[in-house]
């Protein structure tokens, strides 16, 4: 740590008022607080600081992704061998071909991300928060692994702009900016987004040309695949485990529950949110469960929760603090719904299989007005006991 | 009429009826009118331009209009008369547009007849043409008219070229390009980006013209 200290120091004056490079001085403040934590101390106000600041909080989720992150890497690899008939391919070769295709995603969201992020703080003059630190590795958690990269800069580029920095930057976005990239591309380029040819990643590696198509859990339900044959093709287990195809990061919830745990261990994300989502999802499958008339309504509200990217979106979506419900009650209407909604889009618009996104997007919109009304509830709750007592 | 026979056509303050609807008082980016055709037809450059100039006959003549008539309309009934009057331009602007560029007015479908409800006709009706006389009110109209193209076309030029890879019907995105990977913005052509690049116009306006930054 000392050496790396010693340089930051060195270079300091070049950004200081009146260096040469006094204009990059957000970058360098970036850096240094990213490595260090801050000596500023405050002028006003409360006196004792936690330690704890956004960046911390922010790695905190990083790390806290990083169990979907490997074995969505695993899982790429998994699925590719799986299509091309090779079956008996070790654990390293599947999670070899799947970091080569993961990781360019990973590297481009967050350069380009940053990027903008930089340029932002460098025109507008202000000290650089690294919001972007979680959205860069949820973008591509949240894609499939065959995405063109040039598309990935592009929505990254939409969602940090559009999403996020016209609102003022980070703390001030209405929506989750990893979901805006991920609804952007969704809309925009829909022959890579959704149906039946990108779940598998062929091109490299395989020389084969001809590409190995094939449905995910939900389109194949969407597509009224009956649900004896569903049941058998996906059981509980996978879609539980994540061996199916899907996004790089959303299929498995064994590796979702694990970053779930290290953020509320942490303290960083809402227990509150997270159960809400997961009940609301099951409420909506018990009632589907009741009518029962196609697939996807026969689906058990178990296995809902674990298939497509609800038990991702739960844990790492729903819960960003800046987009959720602010007030405690008001997070267990936000995640309520928020659940809710994503498996009542899913079963009633299969041109829309992932209502996750489409869900948590709109309660996100819902959020302010969900807090008003908690607080004006709470407002008239103590004006009429005053009332009362008087 | 006499006495403004001192006052030159083209005068200072003439001048600036035409000119300020381009900018400093766009119709769309500043006040924020007729953004609801604005979505709708901006898919492509041609419909925008024809919109462009079928809202800018209309306005310019009904502000015409009313202005020789403003004396003799009793102020209780005059939106009634300035929408007949309105109402009679939409229609001869409709028929033109179906006897000469039957494609376009099919595209534009409903859109030609809803200029009657385009706030932009009715706001100038009532904010210039009722207090001025023909020839201001004819500038103004051409003037709002053309600050409302202006949008339009932009808009529309942006939502052709990425949404379909176009301009004014015509490839000009080369098919060498979508061999090497390159796709049709899909989201262009829904109506949702169309306010985004308007919104994008109006954050790159207000950081340029001085009198629009709000304190």
């Amino acid at each position: 740590m000392k050496p790396l200290r010693n340089i930051l120091n060195s270079i300091k004056p070049h950004f200081e008022k009146g260096g040469k490079l006094e204009k990059f001085w957000p970058v360098y403040d970036g850096f240094e607080t990213f490595l260090f934590v801050p000596g500023h101390t405050t002028h006003s106000g409360a006196h004792i600081r936690d330690g704890i600041d956004l960046k911390r909080v922010m790695i905190t989720v990083v790390f806290a992704m990083i169990p979907a992150l490997i074995f969505g890497m695993w899982n790429t690899g998994y699925q590719h061998y799986l299509a091309q008939g090779i079956t008996d391919s070790t654990h390293m070769q599947n999670f070899l071909f799947g970091l080569v295709k993961v990781m360019p995603i990973v590297v481009i969201s967050y350069a380009v991300g940053l990027g903008v992020e930089f340029l932002f703080c460098i025109i507008k003059k202000h000290t650089i928060n690294e919001g972007f630190l979680v959205s860069g590795m949820l973008i591509p958690l949240a894609l499939p692994a065959d995405i063109p990269l040039w598309m990935v800069a592009v929505a990254t580029v939409f969602a940090v702009v559009i999403g996020k920095e016209v609102f003022g930057g980070t703390g001030m976005n209405i929506l989750n900016v990893a979901l805006t990239a991920r609804a952007f591309l969704f809309f925009a380029y829909p022959t890579m987004m959704s149906g039946n040819s990108v779940w598998h990643a062929d091109t490299a590696f395989s020389g084969k040309v001809d590409a190995v198509t094939g449905a995910t859990a939900l389109g194949d339900a969407a597509s009224k695949m009956p649900i004896e044959e569903f049941t058998s093709k996906y059981s509980t287990l996978d879609s539980f485990i994540g061996t199916i195809p899907g996004s790089i990061g959303e299929t498995s919830t064994l590796a979702c529950l694990i970053g779930a745990a290290i953020l509320l261990y942490a303290g960083v994300a809402s227990w509150r949110v997270m159960l809400s989502v997961f009940a609301g999802g099951y409420v909506m499958g018990v009632i589907f469960n009741l009518f029962g008339v196609n697939t996807l309504m026969q689906i058990s509200p178990l296995q809902h929760l674990f298939l497509g990217g609800f038990a991702f979106g739960a844990v790492f979506m729903a819960t960003d603090p800046v987009t959720a419900a602010q007030t405690n009650t008001g997070k267990y209407i936000y995640g309520f719904f928020a659940g809710f909604f994503a498996i009542l889009i899913r079963v009633f618009n299969p041109a829309y299989p992932e209502g996750v996104m489409m869900a948590i997007l709109f309660m996100n919109v819902m959020a302010p007005l969900i807090d008003h009304y908690v607080i004006q509830a709470n407002i008239s709750r103590r004006l009429k006991r005053v009332n009362i007592k008087a | 009429m006499s006495t403004t026979a001192a006052e030159p056509l083209f005068s200072k303050k003439n001048k600036k009826l035409l000119s300020d609807p381009l900018n400093d008082n766009n119709p769309i980016t500043v006040q924020v009118l007729g953004i609801c055709s604005a979505l709708a037809i901006t898919v492509q450059l041609k419909q925008a331009v024809v919109m462009a100039l079928s809202v800018i006959a209309v306005v310019a003549c009904s502000n015409v209009i009313i202005s020789l008539i403003r004396n003799m309309v009793p102020n209780r009934v005059r939106i009634i008369v300035q929408l007949v009057i309105v109402a009679a331009l939409v229609i001869l602007v409709d028929q033109i547009l179906k006897a000469f560029v039957y494609d376009v007015s099919k595209q534009l479908s409903v859109f030609v007849g809803l200029i009657i409800t385009n706030c932009i006709v009715m706001g100038r009706l009532e904010a210039f043409a009722l207090g001025n006389k023909p020839w201001p009110s004819f500038l103004d109209g051409i003037g709002n008219g053309l600050g409302y193209g202006v949008i339009l076309v932009i808009v529309a030029f942006f939502r052709e070229l990425l949404g379909s890879g176009k301009i004014w019907g015509f490839k000009l995105i080369p098919n060498s390009f979508y061999e090497a990977g390159y796709f049709n913005n899909g989201l262009m052509i829904l109506p949702p980006m169309a306010l985004i690049t308007v919104g994008i116009i109006i954050w790159v306006q207000r950081s340029r013209n001085k009198k629009l930054i709000e304190k």
